[in-house]
């Protein structure tokens, strides 16, 4: 689609746009409404119009295959990893008064990682979703299965 | 309205965009009834993301939902019988957004006064997700992760089976 003008101003402008109000909700979710899961959606969506744009090719260019399986399980881990630190710091599973002195900014410090965690986590596994299902469609087509084709068999059929 | 055309219509197509609406539609409900996170996250994931994913979906098999011949009656039954009783049982809810409810009794009390202090930030949600909950969310985290498992474990595959059943028909 990308040699749909209105498309690819409207995109420009809304892309930047989408990934910033991402950022936004999560580093400001402990004061207003959002964390984590809903900024790895926003995030992983603003890719998603990139890719109907500009192509799944070009998009993966941007953010490759391999990197979106890491960044899954990275996210993941970061979340366990500061789990971890507080055990080895002194204290309980997940429990995250250890990490800095002042017990309000050892919690909120606790609480920005991990939401981090979650939003990498859930942005490259959406992204994934997409990818796999785009994936999907171009190799049936590649094979020669056209699912609207199959469409057409059924009603000839009734 | 929305939700019955959702169940009763045949082309997919317009079962998921009517399902968009659906999920904005409660995604307004929320942010009516001041749940700012769960709108948002209705908003994003209910009618963004999810209206997407089945798209891509819809992409992948015919548009057109086939036609079931005849309707099982004891489902019928039992799914009335169900519903009744479950319409019935909701009478005995207490009164919604009562301060007395049993709800409001137990743990909320004790977040909304111990948030601020414990942590300093307004957002009792986040604080209960992130801090007061945070092995429940590091076991969605880790549900998030098994799903994108799942999936790239079906699609990885090439198409292999449906290609074989198309040569066997021609």
């Amino acid at each position: 689609m990308k040699d749909n003008a209105i498309l690819v101003v409207v995109a420009r402008f809304l892309i930047p746009l989408m990934m910033l109000f991402g950022l936004y909700v999560q580093f400001h979710g402990e004061y207003s409404p959002g964390g984590g899961f809903q900024a790895g959606v926003l995030f992983a969506a603003a890719w998603i119009l990139f890719v109907f744009i500009y192509g799944l090719e070009t998009g993966l260019r941007i953010i490759p295959q391999r990197v979106i399986y890491t960044l899954a399980c990275l996210g993941v881990l970061l979340y366990a990893f500061i789990g971890m630190l507080g055990v080895i710091l002194g204290g309980n599973f997940l429990d995250f008064h250890p990490l800095l002195d002042a017990p309000r900014a050892a919690q909120q410090a606790g609480i920005i990682l991990v939401e981090f965690g979650v939003g990498v986590t859930v942005a490259s596994v959406v992204m994934l979703f997409f990818l796999l299902f785009a994936r999907r469609r171009a190799d049936s087509e590649a094979a020669g299965l056209d699912p609207d084709a199959a469409d057409d068999v059924e009603t000839d059929r009734q | 309205m929305v939700a019955v055309t959702v169940v009763v219509t045949r082309d997919l197509l317009k079962a998921t965009m009517l399902f968009a609406i659906y999920s904005l539609t409660i995604a307004g409900l929320f942010a009516t009834l001041d749940a700012g996170d769960v709108a948002l996250t209705e908003a994003a994931v209910g009618a963004g993301i999810s209206t997407v994913l089945i798209l891509a979906v819809l992409a992948l098999v015919p548009r057109h939902e086939k036609r079931q011949a005849g309707h099982s009656l004891p489902a019928l039954a039992i799914v009335t019988v169900t519903g009744a009783a479950l319409v019935y049982a909701s009478f005995d809810l207490p009164q919604f957004g009562h301060p007395d409810n049993p709800v409001q009794q137990h743990l909320a009390p004790y977040f909304i006064e111990q948030t601020y202090p414990d942590m300093g930030i307004p957002n009792m949600v986040a604080a209960v997700l992130a801090s007061y909950r945070s092995i429940d969310t590091m076991g969605e985290a880790v549900v998030i992760l098994t799903a994108g498992i799942a999936v790239y474990a079906l699609l990885s595959p090439a198409p292999r089976r449906r290609q074989r059943r198309r040569e066997h028909d021609s």
